[in-house]
C-alpha cells in the first residue's frame, strides 16, 4: 500500500479525530459499553452501519461530484449533533491533508462531511475508490475504539485483540460499499441508537468527547 | 423463478372542484388491494403476507393541492416463502406542489425466517407535506426476526431530503443499531413550520434535517410503547399537542 494512504490511516494524522468517540462516551455512559465484550458488540454495529455509509460516500469522492456527495451525506446523517460532528472532522482533515499535499481540489471542499474530504484525499494521493472505503471503515471502529481505552481504562491489548477480531468485517464493509458505490448506489444502513446517543450526548453535562 | 405474486397496485388523488380531494384512481392487484373508506385510502390486505417470493409494487400520485391519507387495515405479517425467496415491496409516491400525503400503515411484523426488502421512494414538489409512519416489530411473541431491510429515499424539490435504510439482520442486536428493542418506528415529517431543534429521551429522538424536514426515531420494547413514543414525538415535532393518527 501506498505511504499516502497509510499518512491518511494513521489515527497519529493531526485531524481531530482524538475529540470524538464515534458515539462510544455516549454509550459508555449509558453502560452499553463497559468491556471488551460489549466493545466488540458495540463496533460491530457501528461499522456496519456508520461505517458502511462513511466508506460508500469516501468511495464515491475519490472521483465523484462532492458537492451532491455532500447533500447525500446530509440525507443519510438525520442526527444534527452527528452532522455537525462530520463536518467538523472534515474540516480538520482538510487542513491536514492541504499542509501535507497542496492542491486545488480542495477548495470546493471547505466544510464539506469527512468522509468527502477523505475520499477526495485518496483520489489527490493517487488511490482507488476501493481503498477510500478501507480507510472510512476502519476509521469508523479504530476511532471509537482508542476512546473506549481513555474513557473506559480497558486493556489496550485487549482492544487490539478485539480489532483484530473485527479485521474481516471491516474489509467486508469496504468491499460492499466500493461495490455498491460502483454498481451506481451509495449505502444508507441507519443506527438509530447511535443517533439517540449523539443527542443524547449535546445534553450530558460532563464529556470528554465532542462526539 | 419467482413463485410468489407479482402485483402492481396505484392509487391516484387530485384537487377537485371546490377544493375537494378526489380519489381518481385505485388499482387493486393480486394481494395488494386499496379501498376508500372514511377519507381515507385502505390497504387492505387480499391474501396473507408479504411471503416470500412476492414483489409487491404501490404507486401513489397526489396532484397538487391534494391531500391524501394512506392506511392499512391491519399490521402485516412478513413469513418466509416455501423457496426461501426474499419478499420485495416497494412504494413510489410522488407529491404534487403544495399537496399532503400522509402514509401510515399499521406495523409489519418481521417473523422467523423472513427475508424481506421494502424500498419506499418519495418525491416531494415544491411546498408538498408528508407525514410517513414505519413501524417493524422484531419477530412474534417469543420470536427472533428473520431479515427485514427497509430503504427509504425522499427528495424535496429534486434535492434529496433523508436516505435511510433500516436492517433488521444478524448487525441489529448491536447496541449501536437497535440494542435490545423489540420494535422501531419512524415518522418523517417534511413541510413547514416544523421543529429546528433536536430533541431526545430515552427511546426517542426527534431529529430536524439539514432540509425541510424531521425524523422522529423510535425503538420500544413492544408496540404500544412504540407507538406511544411515536406520537410523542410527532407531537414534539410539529409542537402541537398529541393527537392520535
Amino acid at each position: 500500500m501506498d505511504t499516502a494512504l497509510l499518512l491518511l490511516a494513521d489515527s497519529r494524522l493531526p485531524a481531530g479525530g482524538h475529540a470524538h468517540s464515534g458515539g462510544l462516551e455516549p454509550a459508555a455512559t449509558a453502560g452499553a459499553v463497559r468491556d471488551l465484550d460489549t466493545l466488540a458488540d458495540f463496533l460491530r454495529g457501528r461499522l456496519a452501519t456508520a461505517g458502511l455509509v462513511a466508506a460508500g460516500l469516501a468511495a464515491a469522492s475519490v472521483s465523484g461530484d462532492r458537492a451532491a456527495l455532500d447533500a447525500e451525506a446530509d440525507a443519510r446523517t438525520p442526527s444534527p449533533a452527528q452532522r455537525r460532528a462530520s463536518r467538523a472532522q472534515g474540516r480538520a482533515l482538510l487542513r491536514a491533508v492541504r499542509a501535507a499535499w497542496p492542491d486545488p481540489a480542495l477548495d470546493e471542499l471547505t466544510g464539506a462531511h469527512h468522509p468527502v474530504v477523505l475520499g477526495a484525499a485518496v483520489g489527490i494521493v493517487g488511490g482507488t475508490p476501493e481503498q477510500a472505503a478501507a480507510i472510512a471503515a476502519y476509521g469508523s471502529v479504530n476511532g471509537p475504539a482508542s476512546a473506549a481505552v481513555r474513557l473506559l481504562g480497558l486493556d489496550p491489548l485487549g482492544v487490539q485483540r478485539v480489532l483484530a477480531g473485527l479485521a474481516g468485517r471491516v474489509d467486508a464493509v469496504a468491499a460492499e460499499a466500493s461495490v455498491t458505490v460502483r454498481a451506481g448506489g451509495l449505502p444508507a444502513a441507519s443506527a438509530p441508537a447511535l443517533d439517540l446517543l449523539a443527542e443524547l450526548h449535546q445534553r450530558a453535562d460532563l464529556r470528554l468527547f465532542e462526539s | 423463478m419467482s413463485t410468489g405474486f407479482a402485483s402492481r397496485a396505484a392509487v391516484a388523488a387530485s384537487l377537485g372542484p371546490g377544493g375537494r380531494t378526489r380519489v381518481t384512481r385505485l388499482r387493486s392487484d393480486g394481494p395488494l388491494a386499496v379501498r376508500e373508506s372514511g377519507g381515507a385510502v385502505f390497504m387492505v390486505g387480499a391474501g396473507a403476507g408479504p411471503l416470500g417470493g412476492d414483489d409487491l409494487e404501490l404507486t401513489i400520485e397526489v396532484g397538487p393541492g391534494a391531500c391524501l391519507d394512506v392506511r392499512s387495515a391491519a399490521a402485516s405479517l412478513v413469513l418466509p416463502g416455501r423457496r426461501r425467496e426474499p419478499s420485495r415491496l416497494v412504494v413510489r409516491a410522488r407529491v404534487g406542489a403544495g399537496a399532503r400525503l400522509v402514509f401510515s400503515p399499521e406495523p409489519s411484523i418481521a417473523a422467523a425466517g423472513c427475508d424481506h426488502r421494502a424500498f419506499a421512494d418519495v418525491a416531494l414538489e415544491e411546498g408538498a407535506e408528508l407525514v410517513w409512519q414505519e413501524e417493524i416489530v422484531l419477530g412474534r411473541h417469543g420470536e427472533r426476526p428473520g431479515r427485514y431491510v427497509s430503504r427509504f429515499d425522499v427528495t424535496s424539490g429534486g434535492i434529496p431530503l433523508l436516505r435511510h435504510e433500516l436492517r433488521v439482520d444478524s448487525d441489529a442486536p448491536s447496541t449501536a443499531v437497535l440494542g435490545d428493542a423489540k420494535a422501531v418506528g419512524t415518522v418523517l415529517l417534511a413541510g413547514k413550520d416544523l421543529l429546528t431543534e433536536p430533541y431526545a429521551t430515552d427511546g426517542l429522538a426527534v431529529l430536524p434535517l439539514a432540509g425541510p424536514g424531521v425524523l422522529v426515531t423510535a425503538l420500544a420494547a413492544d408496540t404500544v410503547r412504540l407507538r406511544d413514543l411515536l406520537r410523542q414525538g410527532r407531537s414534539a415535532a410539529t409542537e402541537h399537542p398529541a393527537v392520535p393518527i
